[in-house]
């Protein structure tokens, strides 16, 4: 007997790795282990493989770099856009932001989307509680507040029942819209209550640049958690401004797409399509319905073996002639065609 | 390229037709991947001269 | 048979027992993992004659891209999430790991579009098929995720939108794009490994079925 390991010509060739029951349909697609070779390095293939892709990642890395626009800081948006600042935060008291109305994970506010009759929103439930009016603005105000007029608006604000609250953060907000470029210096006189004091006082505690770390830390010494800061910022106008600016809106492909003239995710393309067409384009159930239409196709893809039809494509559009050009001209013997043959795979499972 | 319409606004530049807008930078990723895929079926697979004879199992 | 054959190969197991009776849960473990792939099979030096296209080096790309792309990753976290944006070195990791990451996603995708159109599934390849779609959805997810690690204006607006998605089909709930510190730990440690382990099933698979024949190919 050999004393080195067998090889291919050595061991007699097993017809498949196990062997099959009697009463079972044969399978129809030859073993593999029954066909011509040639020799082969499989390892040596392999390591020209990372030294080509290395090569070509360092290459485009040096030529092309990534991108890194930097964070929008709450002292950015201040300084940037001021009065989206003021609005924003006139309308977490009002209740009206998209934070405010948004439901589960966050508030209760709305019953949330529907997959066709599957409340999957709600299904969530409120697991990461934000009361936008008082986590969002009241909080960082209280937190803050050393100005002997802020704590007395925040006082006369604690002390009022919640509709005195909404009336008159609704006010200010309605009369900051009609205000020219939503400047609170020309707002017209009104009852607002304590509203534009704290809404003047957010603007400066986020021209401070301490809003972050009153909203993500606030007790806790480790921040890590964003949740905060990041709903706070997409209730205002100026990040979705800046992102549309980068054609990274929703209705603008932005899923696919990256700032300055990236590659973003181009695979994700199939995904933003439905986005962008009826009925998904006006159903206040988008996200909902997309996201159900991307896991019935990924489900398809992946058990594309099981579904007739879809799985014999390959076989109606020959592109395998192409690909197998060469063994089919050097064997047609064993290229024949068999009768009533389909692309199925055994019926006896997978594996 | 006349049925599309082309925004190049300094920070990327964009084409769009119908419903679609896709950025240059992807069209080309994509198109390349194409080319590739197209080149990969079509393009000879070398035969060593010096190979051993195949082997009939 | 596969055990006969490695009996007269190797000679007979130390222990009397037959493997398939044997009690011993090593005995029986080693004798599966050896089974996992016909013998000569795991590294083989020949390969059948019918794979001879260009397509088929797409397998091994998508894997050598996979190995840089976690290369690559493995020095960004030697810095920490924020070393990028302050040092030049730190930068062009980053870039490594963008750009390996696209060759990674390309080379996968027109390894898919070559096994489609060459119904590698058949031949009890079915599992080797899903593995690889899997992977793939996977690997879109761990990209994502990595998109949110960047603690940088992209991140900010990724997260708010994709937010809305998963909200909506109550999957926010638990997993929190807002929150970077879980986003960060999805990224670098559970969604490689399920990728990893993937990669490594849909390869022993391949090995273990063989290249699938050509269509209508036949033995004899």
């Amino acid at each position: 007997m050999s004393t080195s390991a067998p090889t291919q010509a050595d061991i007699p060739r097993p017809r498949s790795p196990e062997p099959r029951p009697a009463g079972r349909r044969r399978d129809r697609t030859p073993d593999s282990h029954g066909f011509p070779t040639r020799p082969y390095d499989l390892v040596k293939e392999f390591v020209i493989a990372l030294v080509a892709v290395s090569l070509l990642t360092a290459g485009l890395a040096a030529v092309f770099s990534s991108p890194d626009e930097k964070a929008i800081t709450m002292r950015d948006w201040a300084t940037a856009a001021p009065n989206d600042v003021v609005a924003t935060a006139t309308g977490e008291l009002a209740g009206t932001t998209t934070s405010a109305g948004y439901g589960p994970p966050y508030n209760t506010n709305d019953p949330g989307q529907k997959l066709g009759p599957l409340p999957l929103q709600s299904w969530g439930g409120v697991r990461i509680p934000v009361d936008s009016a008082n986590d969002l603005v009241v909080a960082p105000l209280t937190l803050a507040a050393g100005d002997p007029s802020l704590r007395a608006a925040l006082g006369v604000w604690n002390r009022a029942p919640a509709e005195q609250q909404t009336a008159w953060a609704t006010a200010y907000g309605d009369a900051l819209a009609k205000a020219p470029d939503g400047d609170p210096g020309q707002v017209v006189a009104g009852d607002y209550g304590p509203v534009p004091i704290m809404a003047r006082s957010f603007l400066t505690l986020a021209r401070s640049g301490g809003l972050e770390g009153a909203l993500t830390s606030s007790g806790n010494f480790y921040g890590g958690d964003q949740t905060r800061s990041l709903l706070l910022l997409a209730d205002g106008a100026y990040l979705e401004d800046q992102a549309r600016a980068r054609h990274l809106g929703g209705d603008q492909w932005g899923m696919t797409n990256e700032t300055g003239n990236y590659p973003g995710q181009p695979w994700m393309w199939l995904y933003t399509f439905w986005y962008q067409i009826e009925p998904f384009s006006s159903s206040g159930n988008a996200d909902a319905l997309v996201w159900g239409l991307m896991m019935l196709l990924s489900a398809a893809l992946v058990l594309l073996p099981f579904i007739p039809g879809l799985r014999s494509v390959p076989r109606w559009i020959p592109v395998h002639r192409l690909i197998w050009r060469d063994y089919y001209r050097r064997y047609p013997a064993r290229a024949g065609l068999r009768d009533g043959h389909d692309l199925t795979p055994p019926r006896e499972g997978v594996g | 390229m006349g049925a599309w319409d082309i925004a190049a606004d300094g920070t990327g530049r964009y084409l769009s037709w119908g419903p679609i807008q896709i950025s240059v930078t992807n069209l080309v990723i994509i198109g390349a991947m194409v080319v590739v895929f197209v080149l990969a079926i079509l393009l000879p697979f070398p035969r060593p001269h010096d190979e051993t004879p195949e082997q009939q199992p | 048979m596969t055990g006969r054959v490695i009996d007269a190969a190797f000679g007979p197991p130390a222990e009397a027992a037959p493997a398939a009776e044997s009690g011993n849960w090593t005995v029986r473990l080693r004798t599966r993992i050896a089974h996992t792939v016909p013998p000569g099979q795991a590294l083989p030096d020949r390969q059948p004659v019918y794979v001879a296209s260009w397509i088929y080096v797409f397998g091994v790309l998508t894997v050598a891209a996979f190995l840089v792309v976690l290369a690559s990753g493995g020095v960004l976290a030697l810095g920490g999430s924020a070393w990028w944006h302050t040092s030049g070195v730190g930068h062009f990791t980053n870039s490594l790991h963008l750009w390996s990451v696209e060759l990674f996603m390309a080379f996968m995708v027109i390894h898919l579009w070559g096994k489609f159109w060459m119904a590698a599934w058949r031949g009890r390849r079915a599992l080797t098929w899903i593995t690889g779609a899997v992977a793939f959805l996977a690997s879109i997810g761990t990209a994502f995720t990595g998109y949110l690690s960047q603690s940088n204006f992209d991140s900010q607006w990724i997260a708010g939108q994709a937010k809305d998605g998963l909200n909506a089909v109550g999957i926010g709930a638990f997993f929190n794009v807002l929150n970077p510190g879980q986003m960060l730990l999805w990224h670098v440690v559970l969604l490689p490994l399920v990728v990893g382990v993937l990669v490594i099933a849909h390869v022993v698979l391949v090995r273990r079925h063989g290249v699938v024949p050509p269509i209508d190919a036949t033995e004899e």
